[in-house]
């Protein structure tokens, strides 16, 4: 046992803290590619993109994420690949997160009335401008809310990384919980910083909705 | 007079049009010709297919068997071809379809900026123009859902000018009008035709049919079955469900 000033602990953990936010900021800018890329294909042609969209969704939703990331984790060096856990939790954060703001944009775009796409295509606009100017733009309002519940969930979704031996802020709480056995004092704390981050983003949520619906 | 609007040429040809949905024949052995600057009405009861019809002139709808020509160009699924099809010809809706998140003034210089590659400058110019011609020049600023029903159609109806289109499709284009607008829109479409716009109307308006159309053509269950300058049709219909309809309408 070691005894630990406060003011050291807190360090710790906000130093894993800091990879807990990275971890969460790469999942979501690869997801939101990722989704986007998923998405021009559902809704361009061939129809067969559809399907394909389907198949990823189901099986990234109905696999538990922790199986996910033991996949990439064990399975890329199988294939010669090696990966640092901070890879392998980024790959496997950013397949999931695509799967899941996929599905949700996908329902975004399609609450988009069909006489939109009819109008902007009766004008001769072609796909990729119906998208851009006429029906992402108004997805993206209604896109807001679900998009930022997501990510506070994405962010605490990366405490599984710990399970890999990736020391974000989860990980950073067992050592120092090992090293000092206060684990409810390391752990209040840790869930206080899980907190103070997922807070300012629903925060922001509000203000940004409250933005975007008044410019209509 | 017949010679004469015979010489003109063919804008659009629909050519033994059929289509399906599922097991049900929407559209059976459909064939019309509209030469340029005529004005024609479509009627008949709901489900006739009249929307149908007009929807598959710009590909909304695509039908499954016959030919659609449009000034000589027939209609295939290549997406250069539906297109090219699509500049020439514009369409207001009965939900008028603005795009709510634009300015007025952004929904009529959006598809000239994107499509025809006007210039910012340019096609504001020629949306201002255009907005003066349906009389709603002041509303230039404000969001479609700022305006009352009958003036979003009117800009709906500046919306597709703009694209300067060779054929003009109304699809019940003041069913969805409270009654006291129906006649804003009506001016604005009568004054079109005046100015010899190629114009296919599916409307119930008869006195609009009566006044402005070259030729009325009912529609009944997905067929074509009655098709006549508007004063034989009016007056004496051939057809026993065209006389049972205008019956119908024409009752109250």
């Amino acid at each position: 046992m070691v005894e630990l000033p406060l003011a050291n602990i807190l360090t710790y953990l906000l130093l894993g803290a800091r990879w807990t936010l990275l971890l969460a900021a790469v999942a979501f800018a690869g997801g939101g590619i990722g989704a986007l890329l998923l998405l021009l294909l559902r809704y361009g042609r061939p129809k067969s993109g559809g399907r394909f969209l389907h198949l990823y969704v189901e099986l990234f939703q109905g696999t538990p994420l922790l199986l996910q990331l033991f996949l990439v984790f064990f399975g890329l060096p199988l294939l010669g690949i090696d990966v640092s856990p901070l890879l392998a939790a980024g790959v496997a954060l950013t397949l999931y997160a695509s799967a899941f703001l996929a599905e949700i944009w996908r329902g975004c775009v399609d609450a988009i009335p069909k006489g939109q796409w009819d109008a902007s295509g009766a004008l001769g606009l072609n796909f990729f401008n119906q998208m851009r100017d006429v029906i992402l733009p108004q997805a993206l309002r209604i896109a807001v809310a679900p998009t930022v519940g997501f990510l506070t969930q994405l962010l605490k979704a990366t405490a599984l990384a710990s399970i890999v031996g990736f020391e974000e802020l989860t990980k950073a709480g067992q050592i120092v919980s090992n090293a000092t056995f206060q684990p409810m004092l390391v752990y209040g704390i840790v869930a206080l910083i899980y907190f103070a981050l997922c807070y300012p983003l629903t925060f922001c949520a509000r203000l940004l909705e409250r933005k975007l619906s008044q410019s209509r | 007079m017949e010679a004469e609007s015979n010489d003109r040429a063919v804008m659009i040809e629909l050519r033994n049009v059929n289509k399906w949905y599922g097991q049900f024949h929407a559209l059976k052995d459909v064939s019309l010709t509209v030469r340029k600057g005529e004005r024609v009405v479509i009627c008949g009861p709901s489900g006739s297919g009249k929307s149908t019809a007009i929807r598959c002139i710009n590909r909304l709808e695509q039908h499954q068997d016959g030919q659609i020509l449009v000034e000589g160009v027939e209609l295939r699924s290549s997406l250069k071809n539906i297109e090219h099809i699509r500049r020439e010809v514009g369409m207001v809706f009965q939900q008028f379809n603005l795009f709510p998140h634009l300015t007025v003034l952004q929904n009529l210089t959006l598809a000239p900026r994107r499509v025809r590659h006007v210039a910012k400058q340019q096609a504001e110019e020629m949306a201002m123009e255009y907005l003066a011609r349906v009389h709603i020049a002041e509303q230039a600023h404000k969001y479609p859902s700022r305006l009352s029903g009958g003036q979003q159609q009117r800009v709906a109806i500046a919306r597709a000018l703009c694209m300067e289109p060779q054929v003009m499709l109304f699809d019940e284009p003041t069913s969805a009008l409270d009654p006291e607008m129906i006649n804003e829109v009506l001016e604005v479409m009568i004054e079109l035709a005046e100015a010899h716009m190629t114009m296919i109307c599916v409307t119930h308006e008869m006195g609009f049919a009566r006044r402005v159309a070259d030729r009325v053509v009912f529609m009944d269950k997905g067929q074509i079955v009655e098709e006549a300058p508007p004063a034989a049709f009016f007056d004496n219909p051939t057809n026993e469900r065209t006389k049972l309809f205008l019956g119908q309408v024409q009752k109250h």
